[in-house]
Parts: C-alpha cells; structure tokens; sequence
C-alpha cells in the first residue's frame, strides 16, 4: 500500500492532535498511543473512503472516536454512568501523562459521563466547531451543545470546591481567630 | 427611556443588593476551566510525533512484500 505523499504528511501532522485527544479519551498514555497506532492503521486500511480535499483531522478523529468507543465496550461493560467508580479507575491508572497542575481537572473530566466529555474535549480543547465535532460523534449539533453545556456546568461545579470559596475562607479565618482567642 | 432608566438602575440595584457572586464565580471558573483544558491538551500535542508513529507510517507506506495487502477483502 502507497501512501499519496500529501496524505502521509497530513497524518504526521495530525498525529499530535490524535494523542491530546485520545489521552483525553483515555487518561492512560500508553493506551493513548495504542489507540492512536490503531487509529492510524484504520486509516491507511481505509484511505479509499476519504474523499481528498475534506478534513482529514476530522476524518481521523472519527475513526479514533469510534475505535475507542468499540474498543471500550469489549474491553469494559458500559461505564458511562458509574460516575465515581470509573473515576477512581481512570485516575489511578499508572504512567499518567501529564503535569500533576492538570490533575485536578483530569479527575473530574473522569467523572463526566464519556459523551459528554468527548464533546468538551472536541469543541473546548481540539478546537472543532460544534458542527464538526457533531459529525466525529455522530449525533446533532443541538446535542453536542447540550453535552458541552453539561459538561461545563458539571466541570464548574466540582472545581469550584477548590477554586477558592472566598467567603468561607473568611468565615474560616473568623473561626481559627475565635477559637483561638 | 424611563423604562430603560429604571431597568437598568433595578439591574445594578439587583447587582449590588444581590451580588451575583456566583455567577460572576462561574464565569472566572469557566475561563479556568477552558485555559486549563487548552493547556492539558497543548502538552500533550507539543510532544510532537514519537519516533513509534514516524517508524509506523514508513513501514505502512512501503510496498509490502508479501500479498497480504491485495487478501484484505
């Protein structure tokens, strides 16, 4: 199989946006890369579906997208609403990329239900528009909307416990300088 | 205009009475949350391509020797 050149060097230069998304998918880097090698042998197995010309990037978004999604089923029972649980699995995964700054957010995008941080990841973090990202997932533009709106208000709510409750931090400082005195 | 006036002086008098602190909270939340998130994914992205995947396109792209190409359905 030959590759047409300007398609190789598109893929190179696709694949670390690949990555950043299926380690998002993930939360488990060497997973990641398996998933974005078998990704990229879809692709070059199924180059004669592409129509040259369109968007590759979204192209091979979707086939990672689907891979992972298939992959997950067999591999685990459906997790998306075993909020916590999952959570703890994904976040104490071994060899987790990233800065331990991300942590926090890293856990709670954990927690989000898949859909809803797939479509987060695609229009907040890859940069797809919201037409875009709804053609990688398959569903509606309304319903990317609304998952990204979840995942946001979702996101807002847990981090906001450490983000700094200004008030109860005086309230806090009240109460160390009473009990104190 | 007296309508809009008077929204609008109820606007900041609902502001100042009832700081909207939450929402004002929720908005430097979401900008974090956003910066954050660009920032996650911006470091994985400039990890740029490992050696893995240059080595996986190369080998995919030669002519393979056997016929395993031309049995794939």
């Amino acid at each position: 199989m030959k590759l047409d050149p300007s398609i190789r060097d598109q893929m190179l230069s696709a694949i670390p946006n690949l990555r950043a998304f299926a380690y998002s998918l993930c939360g488990n880097g060497d997973r990641a890369d398996d998933l974005v090698q078998e990704t990229l042998m879809r692709a070059i197995d199924k180059i004669d579906h592409f129509t040259p010309g369109t968007n590759l990037n979204a192209w091979l978004f979707t086939i990672l997208r689907n891979h992972f999604r298939s992959e997950f089923r067999k591999r685990k029972r459906e997790v998306e609403d075993v909020d916590g649980k999952h959570a703890d699995r994904l976040v104490s995964q071994p060899n987790q990329v990233g800065r331990v700054e991300f942590e926090e957010l890293r856990e709670a995008l954990a927690t989000l239900p898949e859909s809803q941080r797939e479509a987060l990841i695609l229009v907040g973090a890859s940069g797809f528009s919201y037409e875009e990202a709804a053609e990688i997932s398959g569903c509606a533009v309304g319903t990317v909307k609304s998952r990204v709106n979840r995942a946001r208000a979702r996101l807002a709510e847990m981090l906001s416990v450490e983000v700094g409750d200004f008030t109860s931090d005086q309230q806090m400082r009240a109460m160390i300088g009473e009990a104190a005195g | 205009m007296k309508d809009r006036k008077t929204s609008a002086r109820d606007e900041k008098l609902k502001q100042e009475t009832n700081p909207d602190k939450t929402a004002k909270l929720g908005r430097d939340i979401q900008a974090r949350i956003g910066e954050q998130l660009r920032a996650m994914y911006g470091d994985v992205v400039d990890q740029g391509v490992p050696d893995r995947f240059v080595e996986l396109l190369n080998q995919m792209d030669k002519p393979r020797k056997g016929d395993k190409g031309g049995t794939s359905e």
